[in-house]
């Protein structure tokens, strides 16, 4: 981590988004994460995609549990509300939230342990629910605070720092997304801020449950030979099946594409996701193939990556509970308490 | 053999199979001796089973208005071959049987009376469905008992008609039944016996309804918008109470949409993570729960502690610990709730005795959670939650308006010097809070359970942590003013003795103060109905030589809390507990505090009085 503080000024020239706002007012406080983290990427990969999409930060509520990853919700959208709850429940926490207030932006920032393994549940439950939000697991595979221990996402016979290696298998937060029904589910890698911005923005986007597996190498301790989640490991094994670009209402779409080879489909809210083919039998909209092209290519040592599948019919909780548009928190005194005369009606069945 | 001879004065015990549909046959028994006038108290003793196991029904009947649990059986109706034998033995001396003596018994009592109908055979000659043989079986019975105890039939026709009011053709088959076991006790058995309900104007205008229904229904009136829970044994009711409640008093009219969420957690942790969530972003959120639920929401609870969030838990207990006793009553959560979590905490706690307070307390809760940004809960039990019980009727002040605390909205942000979250600017240990999305600029914070300085920013200074921690302490002496106070009765020419009592045990205690005074003990009471403890909870115990704390578990949970928080000599309080799991009664009050004032009158004034159990 630095210790330098930010300095305030802006630069005049800085590129301004529809709001009027600069990159500067998305950021939060410095980080203090190790040099290097992949988790800064991701920070600065969703700083880029609330900024480009011209969301108002404070309107974005950031939900976490505890951990390296969970900690940087400090470091992006100074603005905004951020709630850095307990290990492995943010998405029960963030669920809550959601309920409360169906209008804000909920973006929920994971780690491997926090969601597969002491909150394997929470977050299961979660993506079967179709709570609206982004979350996002930044998985390096490894327990980072208290130094070093393997994480559940942790590949068998993968080795440690120290060299010893993992015996237990390996769970995959991608397929588990993918059965348990989230509607939109994608991963990516830290170092591809190419791949990951646009589905970062696609994701926030998505009404319903959609799910982001960011793969981050540790560099203190997974960064090494013998990892399966470092760097080099990662892009070497990295095989996207598609390049997403995604294009907000106000964008012309440029036909640059062979016939085929592209397929441009429209969210509920009027964006586009255009979608480039790189592995041609690849189909997103598909859950049960996703599925099997998923264990298929792991099985080869392959790390998947792309937009995995995306229902764009998709609904949400609230959808399913039936509540009112006005979100709940905003419901009146009148709206809310029956008052006496129908408590004397019921007093009066109660006789 | 004298046969008893009592008006409105007894205790019928209905011994069934679980499963058989005996519940809503009984519950009609007790509303009918209701509707005549005389309060009457119904408890279900139920095992931890959908069907097969035994299961019992007591109503006390008391023109003297005591709702507690007597103890005894005055007529049993014993519908339960596998319990029969030890159902026949509970039955008080002089007091009376009804079975189905379609199989004749052996080997009963000489000293009660035993009425035999053929319930078996009159079923199984009307009807030919084996369902309906069963269940018009239990209403037939409900018609004999009228027969036998002079119950006006009117008026349990009239409860039938109500009852089924939404499926009509069923009002006459049932009608008939009554009247199937009436006519035929009244042509073959003396009637009416020595136990005799006589029409009353006891019952007023109260109300006949459980506790936790009630507390849903308070939560509804309290504005709670989001209820997330857990199945468990016994609080499901609450949570089925709310859901209810929400579906006919919550409906958007124009689109039928629902103004509330009800979302069934996958376990305590994440119900109670919900309620949280919900809390921090501006809705006011409930969970319900037993005992295995408040220890699994421990961590949860401190984070809600520390960070400031408001929340309710509505707690029903049941006996523990661990699964313990899933279907019977106790008071043994106090202290998990209290000091709920790791780290130094307290909670806000408050006790309903009835369902009245239920809904009260229900609806109050949400009002303190918001004022003091914490958790509250609300100590419900078995006993009141499950069973339906006669009560003031439900009061609401349509002038009332829900108290959402300190929260800051975006004009009162613009006029603010300044916003720190953790800033004690009143000085009373609550700070100002926000809802997220409030304003473009101002007033955001990042809420932890890491320690933190007055704007919310990570530390671990020690100085910073510590003065956080004493503000917390004043949030809680600020909170005493505003819970629900404590209930003082004295005896008429005051007392040296007094007894500190709580929830589910006030209509027992009440009772055995009429019977101690009755015998020449006075004792002055005090009702606790919340904690942190009022001031004149300590004064209450600075007045008396010795006070009586009478509750229903086996560590005189609620009297550890007295000593540890009012720094009260242990010696000056007496423990008076019933913990087996059934509701404590009158009798066992009165014999524990009249043994222990004679102990105590041969013991040398030098020496602590001895400390009581049961």
């Amino acid at each position: 981590m630095t210790f330098l503080p930010k300095p305030t000024l802006h630069h005049p020239d800085l590129p301004t988004n529809a709001l009027g706002l600069t990159r500067r007012d998305y950021e939060g406080a410095v980080s203090t994460l190790c040099a290097g983290c992949g988790h800064d990427s991701i920070s600065a990969a969703i700083l880029r995609a609330v900024f480009e999409l011209d969301i108002p930060p404070h309107r974005v509520a950031k939900m976490s549990g505890i951990g390296c990853s969970s900690k940087t919700p400090t470091y992006f959208l100074g603005t905004a509300h951020g709630f850095n709850s307990v290990h492995g429940r943010m998405p029960s926490v963030a669920t809550g939230a959601n309920l409360a207030n169906r209008d804000l932006i909920y973006l929920g920032v994971s780690g491997d342990g926090d969601s597969a393994s002491i909150g394997l549940g929470q977050f299961a439950h979660a993506m079967r629910r179709g709570v609206n939000m982004t979350y996002i697991v930044e998985n390096n595979g490894v327990y980072g605070l208290t130094k070093g221990q393997f994480s559940a996402t942790s590949d068998k016979g993968a080795t440690s720092k120290k060299g010893v290696a993992n015996a237990d298998s390996a769970i995959d937060l991608v397929g588990l997304a993918l059965q348990l029904g989230a509607t939109f589910v994608g991963r990516s890698f830290s170092g591809d801020k190419t791949q990951l911005v646009p589905l970062i923005k696609a994701a926030l986007r998505h009404k319903g449950a959609a799910f982001i597996d960011c793969i981050s190498p540790c560099v203190q301790f997974n960064n090494h030979v013998g990892s399966t989640k470092s760097f080099d490991y990662v892009r070497e094994h990295n095989e996207a099946v598609n390049m997403l670009d995604f294009i907000s209402g106000r964008e012309e779409i440029v036909t640059d594409y062979e016939p085929g080879s592209v397929e441009i489909v429209a969210q509920h809210d009027g964006t586009l996701l255009k979608l480039r083919k790189l592995a041609a039998d690849y189909d997103p909209h598909d859950r049960v193939s996703a599925l099997g092209y998923l264990q298929t290519h792991s099985a080869r040592g392959e790390i998947v990556t792309g937009l995995l599948y995306v229902d764009l019919d998709a609904e949400d909780l609230h959808d399913h509970l039936g509540t009112v548009a006005t979100p709940l928190n905003a419901l009146t005194e009148a709206e809310l308490c029956p008052g006496s005369a129908a408590l004397a009606k019921l007093n009066a069945s109660l006789r | 053999m004298t046969a008893m001879q009592r008006v409105n004065d007894f205790v019928v015990r209905f011994a069934n199979v679980n499963g058989s549909g005996s519940a809503s046959a009984n519950r009609l028994f007790a509303q009918s001796i209701l509707r005549m006038g005389v309060p009457a108290t119904p408890r279900n003793m139920f095992p931890s089973n959908i069907q097969g196991l035994p299961t019992w029904y007591e109503v006390r009947v008391s023109e003297a208005g005591h709702c507690g649990s007597r103890g005894g059986t005055d007529l049993m109706v014993a519908m339960n071959s596998q319990t029969f034998e030890k159902d026949v033995e509970g039955i008080e001396p002089g007091g009376y049987l009804l079975y189905d003596d379609t199989k004749p018994a052996r080997g009963l009592r000489h000293d009660i009376t035993v009425l035999g109908v053929p319930l078996t055979d009159l079923c199984n000659r009307e009807y030919s469905d084996p369902r309906q043989r069963q269940l018009f079986k239990n209403i037939v019975y409900v018609g004999a008992l009228s027969a036998l105890l002079d119950i006006e039939p009117a008026v349990i026709e009239q409860l039938i008609a109500e009852q089924f009011r939404a499926k009509e053709k069923l009002i006459p088959a049932n009608v008939k039944a009554m009247h199937l076991g009436r006519d035929w006790t009244l042509q073959n058995l003396p009637c009416p016996i020595g136990l005799r309900i006589r029409r009353s104007d006891r019952v007023g205008d109260r109300i006949f309804i459980e506790g936790n229904a009630a507390a849903g229904l308070g939560a509804v009136y309290g504005g709670a918008t989001v209820c997330a829970w857990y199945p468990i044994t016994p609080s499901t009711s609450l949570a089925e109470g709310f859901s209810r409640y929400v579906k006919r008093y919550r409906a958007e009219p124009e689109t039928g949409r629902t103004r509330a969420a009800i979302v069934q957690a996958e376990d305590e942790l994440a119900a109670i993570g919900m309620v949280i969530g919900a809390g921090w972003n501006g809705a006011r959120a409930f969970t319900t729960t037993s005992g295995p639920g408040i220890s699994l929401m421990q961590e949860f609870l401190g984070l809600a502690y520390f960070a400031e969030i408001p929340s309710v838990i509505f707690d029903v207990q049941r006996a523990g610990p661990s699964t313990g006793m899933p279907t019977r009553t106790q008071q043994c959560d106090v202290m998990a709730c209290a000091y709920a979590s790791h780290g130094d905490t307290k909670h806000v706690l408050l006790f309903p005795q009835d369902p009245h307070e239920c809904f009260t307390f229900g609806a109050q809760a949400f009002d303190l959670a918001d004022r003091l940004q914490t958790p509250v809960f609300v100590m419900l039990d078995l006993d009141i939650g499950m069973n339906d019980r006669l009560c003031a009727p439900f009061a609401w002040d349509d002038s009332r308006r829900m108290d959402r605390g300190k929260v800051m909205s975006a004009e009162d942000l613009d006029a603010a010097r300044d916003f720190g979250r953790y800033r004690d600017s009143d000085g009373d240990g609550i700070t100002h809070r926000t809802y997220p999305g409030t304003h473009p600029t101002k007033g955001a914070f990042f809420t932890r359970g890491t320690s933190r300085d007055e704007y919310a920013r990570y530390t671990e200074d020690g100085a910073i942590y510590q003065h956080n921690m004493e503000r917390l302490l004043r949030k809680f002496e600020t909170a005493k003013q505003m819970v629900p106070c404590p209930i003082r009765r004295d005896a008429p020419e005051g007392a040296r003795y007094g007894a500190i009592y709580y929830g589910s045990t006030a209509p027992a205690m009440d009772e055995a103060v009429e019977i101690l005074d009755e015998d020449g003990i006075a004792l002055d009471t005090l009702r606790i109905r919340a904690f942190p403890f009022h001031d004149d909870v300590l004064r209450f115990v600075a007045e008396h030589d010795r006070v009586f704390v009478v509750e229903q578990n086996r560590d005189a949970q609620l009297r550890t809390l007295l000593v540890n928080e009012g720094e009260i000599d242990p010696a000056r309080l007496l423990r008076v507990l019933h913990y087996d799991g059934t509701p404590i009664t009158a009798r066992l009050i009165v014999a524990a505090i009249a043994q222990a004032i004679s102990d105590a009158k041969i013991v040398p004034l030098r020496k602590p009085a001895p400390k009581v159990a049961s």
